[in-house]
């Protein structure tokens, strides 16, 4: 019908208007625009928040959860999630930890075989691999939703994390300087575990947006079915995604272990959720095929400086929690209300 | 036309029209039900009987028109309102609830309540008389079982005394047989004949013509929104019946363009997966093969077969003269065959990403090195193969989710075309998309064909299967039913063929 194509004339021209010139919508610049408000705002009040190490601070701060975000972006572009990161970096780290020279613990498992730095990073880093890929077979093989099949798995890691280390710490006497470059050095003012953040975004970014698998990555989550029927291969696609994830929380382990100067239960115990909230309130949305791992640096670094200015007023753990969550709140509902308004 | 065998029909439908949009799909509708009346309601895909049978039942409005139910006007604001009143509609996709039982199936929003405790339910009661209304049904399924565990025939029966429960006067049923055996077909028949007897009407739609003749007193065909005649069942032809449903001239919309016929590129031969059975076909560089039959015949699943994307439990599939095993449409693809999905949103484009990132999606590797996508040549090919197809706007990095159902189709095909597919399979290619982009979306087949490659094209339109192909093979229940050369290509053939009856071959015009 004539009219039906002056219809669609209609809807398509319509949202030319204003920065969909520049091929921009809203939705996707949203979170840039809350944290340079932030940022604009925080200058203004704090004298003390605008200065090159409170923002080195402040990146030191989220490079170890950035990392497993950005990785996280990736499985939740397909449609996915994954809980299981943050027993992931527990149990990756205290791999390492136990593997390196002069660390010690009551548990069982640390024993006098000891291995050069290298080689117990690689060992930490093929353990979160393996449990990567092992969610992604589980999640492809037998179709269970990724929610409940990595909320088993994160279970079943913590379990083993306390196995492993029979609940007790493991400590170094002393610290080898190789390892401890690793969470707590510099390289040219900037520390290690923010070189390691920028590099994986940047990395991520590149795979994602200039690599034919992150082109299939972004088609899975639009429309799997689609992607299938294009010869993509899904499941593989899926199963390395995860791989990735798991791969990239064993570095945050590794890193976080080094900078703790310890490996415990505790380490990295709720990093998914943090992860999980950097990537939605930078503006990836949950639904899947949508979102990018830029958006995701800038989530986390919009939760990082929120904690930063609620630490120089002095606000409590308690009050950060509560306000770290009304913006992931604030973010769900801005994207729950864009993804309606792209519908109607 | 037959007059109704009761002097006051217990149902009339006078002069009942509807318009979705600008689009009327009926025009001024008349319709009679009798009491005890089984009526067949016949008439092609998109005739209007499911608008017309919404209307009835409450679920849509219709525009004008008057309803009577025993001489009575009635008005049904909601489906509750036209249940209230004795109308039952039982879909062809039932609406059981499988994890419950059957008695609580049957009496769903108002299970029977305790004397004295309304808030407690009185199951006692509950399974006594859902008993009573399957006794009277003659069927033996006892109350207390999950629904669930029982066949999609006894399933049906539920459905049915549920609408008993509710006193149903008058009960449709939409193609109600699609997925029954033989012998629960006739059990069905066995209680629709007990329901007459019993003074309840039942509007019967089927696509099955021998079954109307069966278990119809009469039948009323719709054609175009428009009823075309009412017939006694009993001794109208299915010929007849299918002439009437069809009936109309061959559009001049299909401008054929004939191209030489070359070598066989495609051979199934004796094909079969969970829907098909024994299929063998050859189709031909130049040809244009267009596959014929009912929704659900089995069409879709051989398009599905033959690009790798459901698994085949036997039969072979030769490329050009070769074996090839097609496990995947992956391996499909480097074969050359592309198929356009049927359901253009769920299957065809990812509508999040943009026109060129859908174009490319098939074949990456032509854009890329070392999984190093090129962005520039990309976008150079999506601009180019946008230009030529017309596709609005024309822009490569257009979200196609802001696209018309006919420029997403365009996208759809753009994509084949750069990944230059050698046989073609276009399934429901024109389904929901406006005439411009129809006559779009042909004229770029007919020159595909012209330029060698294979097209096989499935629709159920069939002025366009017909004015399209050059070949048509009809299917029917998972197997190929039926073969016309395009001098014998006629409608009624088509319709016997996917009814699963033989062409009547008359010396004269048939």
């Amino acid at each position: 019908m004539s009219t039906t194509a002056q219809v669609d004339r209609q809807v398509v021209e319509a949202p030319k208007r204003g920065l969909a010139r520049f091929n921009i919508q809203l939705e996707n610049i949203a979170s840039a625009i809350v944290l340079v408000g932030l940022v604009i705002v925080m200058s203004i009040v704090s004298p003390a928040f605008l200065s090159f190490s409170n923002f080195l601070d402040i990146a030191r701060v989220v490079a170890i959860t950035g990392i497993i975000a950005a990785g996280m972006t990736l499985v939740i572009i397909t449609g996915g999630i994954d809980l299981s990161v943050g027993s992931t970096v527990g149990l990756s780290g205290a791999v390492t930890a136990s593997l390196v020279a002069n660390s010690a613990s009551n548990s069982a498992f640390v024993t006098d075989f000891k291995l050069p730095v290298p080689l117990a990073v690689l060992v930490g880093l093929a353990v979160g691999a393996l449990i990567g890929f092992i969610n992604g077979l589980i999640i492809t093989k037998t179709k269970i939703e990724p929610f409940m099949a990595t909320l088993g798995s994160m279970i079943f890691i913590k379990g083993l994390l306390f196995l492993f280390t029979g609940g007790y710490p493991i400590t170094f006497k002393p610290m080898p300087r190789d390892f401890a470059f690793i969470g707590q050095g510099a390289l040219l003012g900037i520390p290690t575990p923010v070189w390691a953040f920028a590099i994986v975004v940047a990395a991520l970014w590149w795979v994602s947006r200039r690599m034919t698998v992150g082109r299939a990555i972004y088609a899975i989550g639009g429309n799997p079915e689609a992607a299938r029927l294009s010869g993509l291969k899904v499941d593989r696609t899926k199963i390395f995604v995860y791989t990735l994830l798991g791969f990239l929380a064993a570095l945050a382990g590794i890193v976080l272990t080094s900078r703790l100067a310890s490996a415990t239960t505790v380490n990295g115990a709720g990093f998914e959720l943090i992860a999980i909230s950097g990537v939605v309130i930078g503006g990836t949305s949950l639904v899947g095929g949508r979102g990018s791992v830029v958006s995701s640096l800038i989530g986390v670094f919009t939760v990082g400086v929120i904690k930063n200015a609620l630490d120089l007023f002095g606000a409590s753990t308690q009050v950060q929690y509560v306000v770290t969550g009304l913006v992931l709140l604030a973010a769900i509902s801005l994207d729950g209300l864009a993804r309606r308004r792209r519908r109607s | 036309m037959v007059a109704s065998s009761t002097p006051q029909p217990l149902l009339r439908m006078e002069g009942i029209t509807k318009s979705f949009g600008n689009v009327q799909v009926l025009h001024g509708v008349d319709l009679e039900v009798g009491r005890g009346e089984v009526l067949g309601l016949l008439g092609e895909n998109g005739a209007g009987k499911s608008t017309l049978l919404n209307i009835l039942n409450g679920v849509l409005q219709r525009d004008t028109g008057a309803i009577h139910l025993d001489g009575e006007p009635v008005e049904f604001a909601g489906p509750k309102q036209a249940q209230d009143a004795g109308l039952a509609f039982i879909h062809q996709e039932l609406s059981v609830l499988p994890y419950l039982t059957v008695a609580e199936n049957i009496f769903i929003g108002r299970l029977p309540r305790r004397k004295g405790a309304p808030w407690l339910v009185d199951w006692a009661a509950c399974y006594r008389q859902a008993g009573e209304i399957l006794e009277r049904l003659a069927v033996k399924i006892d109350p207390r079982t999950i629904v669930g565990r029982l066949g999609t025939a006894e399933q049906e029966l539920v459905e049915i005394a549920k609408a008993l429960s509710m006193n149903a006067r008058i009960i449709t049923m939409d193609e109600p047989t699609a997925s029954l055996t033989e012998a629960e077909i006739e059990r069905l028949f066995t209680l629709m004949r007990a329901l007459k007897a019993d003074g309840v009407s039942v509007l019967y739609v089927s696509h099955r013509l021998h079954e109307v003749a069966e278990i119809c007193d009469r039948a009323t065909i719709l054609r175009d929104g428009k009823i075309v005649n009412t017939v006694d069942a009993k001794t109208t032809s299915s010929h007849t019946l299918a002439t009437m449903m069809v009936g109309r001239e061959l559009s001049e919309l299909f401008p054929k363009t004939e191209h030489e016929r070359g070598r066989e590129t495609l051979r199934v031969s004796n094909l079969s997966t969970v829907k098909l059975k024994d299929v063998s076909l050859s189709a031909h560089q130049g040809e244009i093969l267009g596959i014929a039959g009912l929704v659900g015949s089995g069409r879709t699943e051989l398009a599905r077969a033959i690009f790798g994307a459901d698994p085949i439990t036997a039969g072979e599939i030769f490329v050009e003269g070769e074996k090839v095993t097609v496990d995947s449409p992956g391996t499909a693809i480097r074969h050359g065959i592309g198929l356009v999905p049927e359901d253009r949103k769920l299957q065809g484009a990812v509508l999040s990403m943009s026109n060129a990132h859908n174009i490319s999606l098939a074949c990456m590797s032509k854009v890329s090195r070392l999984g190093q996508l090129d962005r520039g040549a990309e976008k150079q090919a999506a601009k180019k193969l946008v230009a030529d197809l017309q596709v609005f706007p024309p822009r490569a990095e257009q979200e196609t989710g802001r696209l018309s159902g006919g420029n997403q189709q365009k996208v759809v095909l753009a994509k084949w075309l750069f990944a230059g597919s050698k046989i073609l399979i276009v399934d429901e290619p024109t389904r929901g998309v406006d005439v411009g982009a129809r006559a779009a979306i042909h004229g770029l087949l007919n020159d595909l064909a012209g330029q060698g490659a294979t097209i096989i094209i499935i629709s159920s339109d069939l002025p366009e299967v017909m004015g399209m192909s050059d070949r048509i093979l009809v299917m029917h229940e998972g197997r190929i039913s039926g073969e016309l050369a395009r001098k014998d290509f006629s409608e009624e053939a088509i319709v016997m063929y996917a009814s699963g009856l033989e062409p009547i071959k008359e010396g004269s015009n048939a």
